[in-house]
């Protein structure tokens, strides 16, 4: 393999010296080889326990109801609306990775798109439970989606919780089928390496009898780049949408025209940190290093760097618009009321962890060092979820009228709802790191051929430039 | 007396080391005459799908997800406009029931739905998948064109098909093995 054409000055994207061989070798081995480390079974309890802690405050919820958790007036939307949008944030870094640096033929994107587009459908999926959890009946969730009923009812199609319904569920379902297309010839592969016969089944079965037709493949390519062309603008619309539940509300603090571009680069930045937060130790604890180089890290900060200016930019105007240009006196109390009021420490941490602490990783030393970048990046998940916070219930805190002020305190519900979530996300990845090839081979393979093609090109070309 | 079970002949197997091998026999054996022919590669090589004669206009996949997106599109905006106007109409302070622009964001998720799941689904469709039996996978050594082996089948079905001949057309590649698929 040449490794020329990737290594300008930098860590290149696959280690070298791998054939194709070598790369199937490597990443279907942590499936298929018996004998599950140490560490994650460790890494299972701890993620067990808190998913069982997520059972039983919701198993008390259906009981009793949402008044178990702190929400009341005035603050009616709290933790639970937070960890919503915080884990939907989440998400969109896996379909940026998957989708968008696709397009844009970002080749380094490869090694950490299947990981990451996993990574979306455990946060969407940890999202979902929160608003329908919220609704006090889940039971009757279904209530959302437009169905023919005996009550003659139908959903209100001009209210942006209508709009979030529609636009969350459509994201489940393209992340999940985005990600499964995506699976289908790796699972092939695993089908063929098997040993034993239940698992070839199971593998055979996943993968629906792919066998690497040069007609199937054409088409699989063409699907999945307009899949990915589907899930770029589907990404944006997402996060904007969730923003407009804010948006298009009268309360100060929620209603500002910056917010759907403001929540997606929010998004970003925060999905990018737990992008950086998994793959730090995944790629250590399975010995992966030779795939996901220092090179993705660097990457990973970069973007994240870029984005956390964005949201960094958004917090100076949103002062801007709501004390200068707006002249609104409810405006101008809202953000002394962050800045000076009863939850100042939540506002002032959180410029801390997203403004300042990113401003680290100008530096290339700290980037490639990837504990400082494991440590930035857990930071910024931290401000991401405060901003959230701040935005969503602190701004709910006190609103025109004093009489109807009030404030806000979690629940050991509240508590246990929030870091059984964390348990469900961390116990599904360590399933599917586990269970699935995490990091997708054929493309691994595609990008080794490519570079051993251009290799060829670039000695040819030397020798017809050497001949004139 | 014990009879013999038979099987039908499904074609015959080349294995190749490498994409350049493969791309030089299936470029021999169209050249010869033969059409109905398939390679198997461990990941998408466009130039192959070319050489075997499978062009992009044969590619159905785009038109699928056209036709999903617009029926998608369609059916959002019409399920919002019929459900604020006929099913359930609310009049409130004599506004539009139908306002187009409220409706945008369920149209535009609708759109993408519909267009990315006839997507997905028309693709796999096209593919024949499901599909829990092929007769390639006889080949013992086929296990590894999911991982770093090329293989080109002449399948029995071609007009121009008669054993020995693709035999020795393929022996005379670079193949690795040449083996006769039973179907």
């Amino acid at each position: 393999m040449d490794a020329r054409k990737l290594d300008f000055g930098q860590v290149p994207i696959i280690a070298r010296g791998h054939t194709f061989d070598t790369v199937t070798e490597k990443i279907s081995d942590i499936v298929l080889k018996s004998g599950t480390p140490k560490w994650w079974f460790g890494a299972f309890l701890v993620g067990g326990a808190l998913l069982t802690g997520l059972l039983f405050a919701l198993t008390v919820l259906v009981f009793k109801g949402v008044g178990i958790w702190g929400n009341n007036q005035p603050v009616g939307w709290a933790w639970d609306i937070t960890n919503f949008v915080w884990w939907i944030g989440i998400g969109h870094a896996g379909t940026l990775i998957s989708a968008i640096l696709l397009l844009l033929k970002q080749e380094w994107r490869t090694s950490i798109s299947r990981f990451s587009e996993a990574m979306t459908i455990f946060a969407v999926a940890c999202a979902g439970i929160f608003p329908v959890f919220h609704t006090g009946r889940p039971w009757l969730a279904y209530w959302l989606f437009p169905l023919p009923n005996t009550m003659g009812v139908w959903p209100q199609f001009r209210s942006p919780l209508v709009w979030d319904v529609f636009a969350v569920s459509t994201y489940a379902t393209m992340s999940i089928v985005f990600w499964y297309v995506g699976l289908i010839p790796d699972l092939g592969t695993m089908r063929d390496r098997a040993k034993s016969t239940l698992v070839k089944k199971i593998y055979g079965a996943l993968s629906m009898g792919w066998r690497g037709s040069t007609k199937h493949w054409s088409r699989y390519e063409t699907a999945c780049l307009l899949l990915a062309g589907l899930c770029t603008p589907l990404v944006v619309s997402v996060h904007t949408v969730v923003s407009f539940d804010f948006a298009v509300g009268i309360i100060p603090g929620w209603h500002t025209t910056i917010f759907p571009p403001y929540f997606v680069a929010g998004a970003v930045y925060s999905g990018f940190a737990m992008v950086l937060t998994l793959a730090i130790p995944a790629r250590k604890l399975f010995h992966l290093e030779d795939f996901i180089t220092t090179r993705h890290l660097d990457n990973m900060a970069k973007v994240m760097l870029a984005t956390g200016l964005i949201v960094g930019y958004a917090y100076a105007f949103e002062p801007f618009f709501g004390i200068v240009y707006s002249g609104n006196k409810y405006e101008r109390f809202l953000m002394y009321n962050r800045m000076f009021g009863p939850y100042a420490t939540f506002y002032w941490l959180l410029v801390l962890c997203n403004v300042v602490t990113p401003q680290f990783l100008w530096s290339r030393k700290l980037r490639s060092n990837t504990v400082a970048l494991f440590i930035i990046a857990i930071i910024v998940n931290v401000g991401m979820w405060l901003e959230r916070f701040v935005i969503i219930a602190i701004s709910l805190t006190r609103d025109f009228l004093p009489s109807s002020w009030g404030a806000f305190k979690p629940t050991i519900f509240d508590i246990m709802t929030f870091t059984g979530t964390l348990g469900l996300f961390l116990t599904l990845m360590l399933l599917f790191l586990r269970g699935l090839p995490s990091i997708p081979m054929f493309e691994l393979k595609a990008m080794l051929h490519g570079e051993t093609a251009e290799g060829h090109d670039e000695v040819v070309g030397l020798e017809a430039e050497a001949a004139v | 007396m014990k009879e013999v079970k038979t099987y039908p002949i499904y074609g015959v197997m080349a294995e190749f080391e490498t994409p350049h091998a493969l791309i030089l026999a299936t470029k021999a054996a169209y050249g010869a005459g033969y059409r109905v022919m398939d390679a198997y590669t461990p990941f998408p090589i466009e130039e192959v799908s070319e050489v075997i004669g499978f062009h992009r206009k044969d590619n159905k996949v785009p038109l699928a997800t056209l036709i999903g997106g617009i029926l998608g599109g369609i059916g959002g905006f019409s399920l919002a406009s019929l459900a604020s106007s006929s099913w359930y109409p609310l009049n409130i302070a004599g506004r539009p029931l139908i306002p187009w622009p409220a409706f945008i964001p369920v149209t535009f998720e609708c759109t993408i739905l519909l267009a990315g799941l006839s997507c997905a689904f028309g693709m796999l469709a096209m593919n024949g998948f499901p599909q829990p039996y092929h007769p390639v996978f006889n080949v013992p050594s086929f296990s590894r064109a999911s991982n770093d082996r090329f293989f080109l089948c002449i399948e029995a079905r071609d007009p121009k098909y008669d054993e020995s001949s693709v035999m020795d057309l393929l022996r005379k590649s670079d193949a690795t093995e040449v083996t006769r698929v039973d179907g």
